[in-house]
Order: structure tokens, then C-alpha cells, then sequence
């Protein structure tokens, strides 16, 4: 019970997994790409909670760095991925990932 | 029990905010009167608007449901209140139930940090400009389910149309608040700040109202932040996304009701969360005008005065018009209601004379006049400018105001160099 | 590096009521078949995870989280589902065929963090934070625009190559 109501790092890290687990999960498991393109933002944001709880443990702010230049990437890459869904959603009116199979034998 | 006393006591000696100092209560105490406040303000505003929108249009408005009117605003509500709760079928429920909370959660949750005096506010975070930025760019997320939601055309193109905007104008409105806060960092110790009391306090510190500071980069960063606010809350003439003859109304045409009145409220509080932020870092704050030309005591107790000679003045023209009321006995009632009204905003002017009144009003009644003269202007710009074109709209966001706040930055942060080398 | 006794960093109340928003939120997201409720599924854990990081003393970041993910990049997904949302998608099969393969692999994921976690107890460290929160956005300005100014200026080239990338391929004529 003290363990439980005392929070350390590890309370911030296994919620951090956790999180992982379910991103990971959705991009496994959907067939919807945007849920999946959503999954993929879970999955950052958990690496994001990491690093910051990390960042406070060792009282510097690199892993606040880290996490700003990770949401930049995650913007720069959710833009990117809606436009590749964009562009193949006009060619095949489709959403389901498992037909985008055009090169398939 | 005298605990209990001594936790309440305890805080009204102290100079910080209630969120600064750790004190449950009276942030509470402090969210309900700024909630209160918002909420009477968004009232007026309802029947300033249509009374000035009509003398502008050379008009009367309304004028018979209490004198001149007064009473408008509580019979709309009422109104809207007892309306049929229409909801359109194969709505999304939940999405449809959610979106005029969100938008209500964005408009309001801004009044956190605004800074009605040195301590006159909920709380004074550190980054506080960045936490308004943020909560108001929540509210794109409620019109955008609203207009999801409604299952109809009107409404889902309104919605787009209003949130491609509302994100293009948050770009420029963000370059010309960091222009002001990169303002705040020309000081001694060349240290700026993000919190909103920090920011006017830097500019009484700095003696400048950074509208005029390295004249005219100040003038033209707050230009831009006018014409993006207007932009941002969807108001003429940038409200071509809710105009009743373009777009029957937009994201709120399926909204009845009491749904309705919460997206109005938050449109009203909307406007003034923004009037909050341009006042706060632009003009000044709570200070009084003219704190460094017009120094000193005596100048201080003149403008000490204004808070009740301005409520005087509010009772002199009811006693004005309750004078020119037309001698009738159907005008009776009215003539007495105005009548009261105008002892009632006079006796309100001789408290605020009282000198214990007077020095904790200071403050709030400048804020709060300055960010009413803003609400004027909002309304000066309905009744004055035509709606601009969508395409006209977007060109303007993004070729026009976004280059202009970049060249101001550039600017400010040049000039800002220079005088720190010299 | 001995790991020294601190005191309760954050109060246990928020700390389970946030996680279990986000946990929920997260949920939800892999689940829904509506993609709308999904998106804002996704918004509530952004909010909530930044809540956390207030917790975590890392104000600036959670501001950024705010206007960047929850207000932009949540903007935008909420747009292209709009945009490419069929009603037809909404009768078909939501979890593809391999689902079960993906549970497993996520469940020996699930084990594989269970045992780091397990043997790394002791080196998590516990230090007392010895600076002040309050110039926390001043010192990730100074790191930011000092040790790694060449990685910020490689982001916003990223972002230009990402912008221009994205308007190009949902062009209908290029």
C-alpha cells in the first residue's frame, strides 16, 4: 500500500508501457489507417511521458528537449501520413489497410 | 473553527495570487466571481450590442421590454430557455451533446490566468501566455465536432470553413504575442517573462505600454493581434462561416435552445478572453493611463476618482432619459424602472469614492474598461465593415498577416539587440 | 548515486485520477469503431497526459502538448476523417484478420517491459531535484538555443519538407 501511494518513477514508467502496449495493439490490430496513424501517436506520447519523467529524476532538462523535438516530429509526420491517406483514399475509396495490396502477387 | 478562520484570514495579508499562495478557498471564491463576471458581461454585451448596432444603423433597437430596453437580455434568456430542444435525426448523440461544452470549457478555462490586478488574479502561471494560447485553440475542437455532429450540410461546411480559419488566424495572432513577450525581456537583467502578471508588470517596470515601444513595431504586432482576435472569434467582418444570409448559420444552425445560448456564451466569452490578452500585453493591464508622463500623488488620487465618476456619469444619462420619457401613464412602470436603475449606478459611483473601496477597485475597473472599450470595437466593426470573401478571408491569414508578423518579430528582436549593445 | 528518501513528488489523487484517464482514453482509441469518437478519445489523453507532465514540473512541455497536439495535430485528424469518412466503413470488420497474432506479440512486448522493469528497479533513481520550477521555460530556452541549436534548425527544416510533402500529395493536380 505505501508503495502505492507513494509516487516514484516507476509509477510514471509503467504508465508509460502501458500506454505503449495499447499504441502497439492498434497499429497490430485495426484496419482503419486513421486509428492506426492515432496508434502510432499513442506510441509517442508514451515515449514522451518517459522521457519527461526521466527528465525530472535527473533534475535536467534534456528529456524536456527530447520530448519537444519528439512532438515536432509527430506533427511533421501525422501531416505527412494523412497525406499519403489522402492521396491513396481518391485512387481506391478505401480506409482499410489490408487493401492496400496492389502490389501483391 | 477559528483554524478554519485564521486559513480564510490568512490569505488577505498575503501579495499573491490564491493559486501562487496554495489557497482552496479563496480560488474558488475567485473562480465564481470572475464566472459571475463573465457571464453579467456576456449579458450586457447582449444588449449593448443590439442597442449600438441599431443607433449605428440609425435605429432605435429594443425599447419596450424594459426602458429602453433593459430587460432584452433576460428575456432572451428565458426565451431560449423554454424553446424546443430539436435534435436532428441520426445525430451522433454523444459528439452532438459535447461540442457546445468544449467550446463553453475553452472559452472560459482562459479566465484562469487573465490578471485583473497584481494579485487579482486566479492564479498566475508560469507560462501563462502559453497556457491561453492553447486552452482558446481547444475551442477549433468543439466547433469542429459541432458541426460533425449536426449530420447536414449546412452545418458541416460552416464548421470546416470556420475552423480553417480559426487555425490560420492562431498562426499570426502567436507571431505578434511573441513579439511581445520577446518586449518583455529588454530590462535590466535581460530576462523575460511568460506569465501574464510578470508581462505588465514588465511594463510598468520598463515604462513603456508596449504598444508604443520601438514605436511602430508595438503599433503594428498589435494591429495584427486586433485583426486575428476578430478573425479568431469568428466575428464580422470575419464571420462569413455564421452569417445568417450565407450559411442559414453555420456550425450552430442544428442547435435549439439552450444548446444555442451555450455556444453564445461562448462566443461572447471568447471575445473577451482575447480582449483579455491583447489588453494584458499590449495596453498596459491594470495600470492606470499615463503612469510615468503623469506621475505622482495628486495625479494618482485624480485618476483614483475615475472609477465613480464614471458610474455618476452611467446615472446622470438615466436621469437624462428619465427626464425625456414620454409623459404617458403606459410609460409609467418604465420611467420608475429607469428611474431605479439610475439611483442604483449612482449610489454603486459614490461607493466606489470611498477611499478603502476606491484603492482595491483601482485596478479591476481599468482592466475591466479597457477590455470594454474592446468590446465597443467589436461591435464598431459589425456595424461598420462588410464580410470578407472565404478565399479573401484565408488570403489574408496567411499571405498578408502571417509575412507582416515575421517582419515584426524580425524587427523587434533586431532593434531589441541594438539596445542591449548600446 | 544512493537513492535518498524524497517526498510524495505528486499527489497520489491526481496521479491515479490522470492515468486512469489517459488509460481509458487510450482504450477507447484502439477500439471505437466510429473514428470520430476515437480522435476525441485520443484528445482526452492528450489532455490528460498534459496535466501529467504539470505534474512532472515540466510546464513549458505541457503548453506545448496543448497547443501542438491536442489544438493542431488533433485538428487535422479530425479534418482528414472527415474528409475520408464512408459509411460503409462503419458495417465492415473493424480488426483485421492477424489480430490474434498481433495480441500475442504485444503480450510478450507486455513481458519483456514487465522484466526490465523487474531487474532495473534499483537503478531508477530518486535524486531530490535541486533547481527551482520556476525558470523552467528560461532553461529549455537556453538549451534549445545553445547545445542543440543544430538540431532545432534541422526540425523546422523537417517541418518545411514535411509541409511541402503533405500539400503536394493531396493535391488532385500537381
Amino acid at each position: 500500500m505505501e508503495s502505492l501511494l507513494h509516487i516514484t518513477t516507476l509509477h510514471y514508467l509503467v504508465l508509460g508501457a502501458a500506454l505503449f502496449l495499447l499504441g502497439v495493439i492498434g497499429v497490430l490490430t485495426r484496419r482503419n489507417v486513421v486509428i492506426v496513424l492515432m496508434s502510432i501517436e499513442l506510441i509517442l506520447n508514451a515515449v514522451n511521458l518517459n522521457l519527461i519523467a526521466f527528465s525530472r529524476f535527473w533534475g535536467g532538462v534534456h528529456g524536456q528537449i527530447f520530448a519537444i523535438f519528439v512532438i515536432t516530429d509527430a506533427a511533421a509526420e501525422a501531416a505527412v501520413g494523412l497525406g499519403i491517406l489522402i492521396a491513396f483514399f481518391r485512387n481506391k475509396e478505401t480506409v482499410n489497410v489490408d487493401e492496400v495490396n496492389l502490389l501483391k502477387w | 473553527m477559528t483554524e478554519f478562520m485564521r486559513y480564510i484570514s490568512g490569505y488577505l495579508t498575503s501579495d499573491k495570487t490564491p493559486g501562487g499562495a496554495g489557497n482552496m478557498f479563496w480560488a474558488c471564491v475567485y473562480i465564481l466571481l470572475v464566472f459571475a463576471g463573465v457571464s453579467v458581461g456576456v449579458i450586457c454585451m447582449n444588449w449593448l450590442e443590439r442597442k449600438i448596432l441599431a443607433h449605428m444603423q440609425v435605429r432605435l433597437g429594443p425599447m419596450r421590454v424594459g426602458p429602453h430596453g433593459l430587460l432584452q437580455p433576460f428575456a432572451d434568456a428565458l426565451k431560449l430557455l423554454l424553446k424546443e430542444d430539436i435534435i436532428p435525426a441520426e445525430a451522433d448523440l454523444v459528439i452532438f451533446w459535447s461540442a457546445p461544452f468544449i467550446v463553453d470549457l475553452a472559452a472560459f478555462t482562459v479566465f484562469v490566468v487573465v490578471p485583473f490586478g497584481p494579485t487579482h488574479a486566479i492564479t498566475d502561471m508560469n507560462i501563462g501566455i502559453l497556457f491561453m494560447l492553447g486552452v482558446s485553440s481547444l475551442s477549433v475542437l468543439g466547433i469542429v465536432m459541432a458541426g460533425w455532429a449536426s449530420n447536414s450540410h449546412y452545418p458541416l461546411i460552416g464548421a470546416l470553413r470556420s475552423s480553417a480559419q480559426m487555425v490560420s488566424y492562431e498562426v499570426a495572432m502567436g507571431l505578434s504575442v511573441v513579439s511581445a513577450i520577446l518586449m518583455t525581456s529588454m530590462n535590466d537583467t535581460g530576462t523575460g517573462t511568460l506569465s501574464m502578471i510578470g508581462i505588465v508588470q514588465q511594463q510598468l517596470i520598463q515604462k513603456e505600454w508596449f504598444i508604443f515601444k520601438f514605436f511602430p513595431l508595438g503599433l503594428i504586432a498589435f494591429f495584427i493581434f486586433a485583426v486575428a482576435m476578430v478573425a479568431e472569434t469568428n466575428r464580422a467582418p470575419f464571420d462569413l462561416a455564421e452569417a445568417e444570409s450565407e450559411l442559414t448559420a453555420g456550425f450552430h444552425t442544428e442547435y435549439s435552445g439552450f444548446r444555442w445560448s451555450l455556444f453564445f456564451l461562448a462566443e461572447y466569452g471568447a471575445m473577451m478572453a482575447v480582449s483579455s490578452i491583447a489588453v494584458t500585453l499590449w495596453l498596459g493591464g491594470w495600470l492606470r493611463p499615463f503612469p510615468n508622463l503623469l506621475a505622482g500623488t495628486t495625479w494618482d488620487q485624480i485618476f483614483s476618482y475615475f472609477p465613480g465618476v464614471a458610474f455618476l456619469l452611467l446615472g446622470a444619462i438615466c436621469f437624462y432619459n428619465v427626464a425625456r420619457m414620454p409623459k404617458h401613464p403606459y410609460f409609467r412602470i418604465q420611467t420608475i424602472g429607469l428611474a431605479v436603475f439610475g439611483v442604483v449606478l449612482a449610489l454603486v459611483g459614490l461607493v466606489l469614492f470611498i477611499p478603502a473601496v476606491s484603492v482595491r477597485i483601482q485596478d479591476i475597473f481599468w482592466f475591466s474598461a479597457k477590455v470594454a472599450a474592446f468590446m465597443y470595437l467589436y461591435i464598431w466593426y459589425r456595424g461598420t465593415f462588410p464580410r470578407y470573401r472565404f478565399d479573401q478571408l484565408m488570403r489574408m491569414g496567411w499571405k498578408v498577416l502571417l509575412p507582416l508578423g515575421l517582419g515584426v518579430l524580425i524587427l523587434t528582436a533586431g532593434v531589441g539587440l541594438l539596445q542591449i549593445r548600446s | 548515486m544512493n537513492p535518498v528518501a524524497e517526498p510524495a513528488l505528486a499527489t497520489p489523487f491526481f496521479f491515479y485520477l490522470l492515468s486512469g484517464l489517459m488509460l481509458i482514453g487510450g482504450i477507447l482509441v484502439i477500439t471505437r469503431k466510429n473514428a470520430v469518437h476515437s480522435a476525441l478519445a485520443l484528445i482526452v489523453t492528450l489532455l490528460a497526459q498534459s496535466a501529467i507532465y504539470l505534474m512532472l514540473y515540466a510546464p513549458f512541455v505541457a503548453g506545448v502538448q496543448i497547443i501542438l497536439y491536442a489544438g493542431g495535430i488533433m485538428v487535422l485528424f479530425l479534418f482528414v476523417i472527415m474528409l475520408v469518412n464512408i459509411d460503409r466503413a462503419l458495417k465492415e470488420r473493424q480488426f483485421n484478420r492477424q489480430w490474434l497474432v498481433g495480441m500475442a506479440a504485444a503480450t510478450a512486448l507486455g513481458g519483456l517491459f514487465i522484466a526490465v522493469y523487474a531487474r532495473g528497479k534499483a537503478i531508477f533513481p530518486e535524486r531530490i531535484l535541486t533547481t527551482a520550477e520556476g525558470n523552467n521555460t528560461q532553461r529549455v530556452a537556453d538549451m534549445l538555443y545553445g547545445p542543440y541549436m543544430f538540431a532545432f534548425e534541422i526540425a523546422s527544416l523537417l517541418l518545411l519538407v514535411a509541409i511541402i510533402g503533405a500539400v503536394v500529395m493531396a493535391k488532385k493536380r500537381i
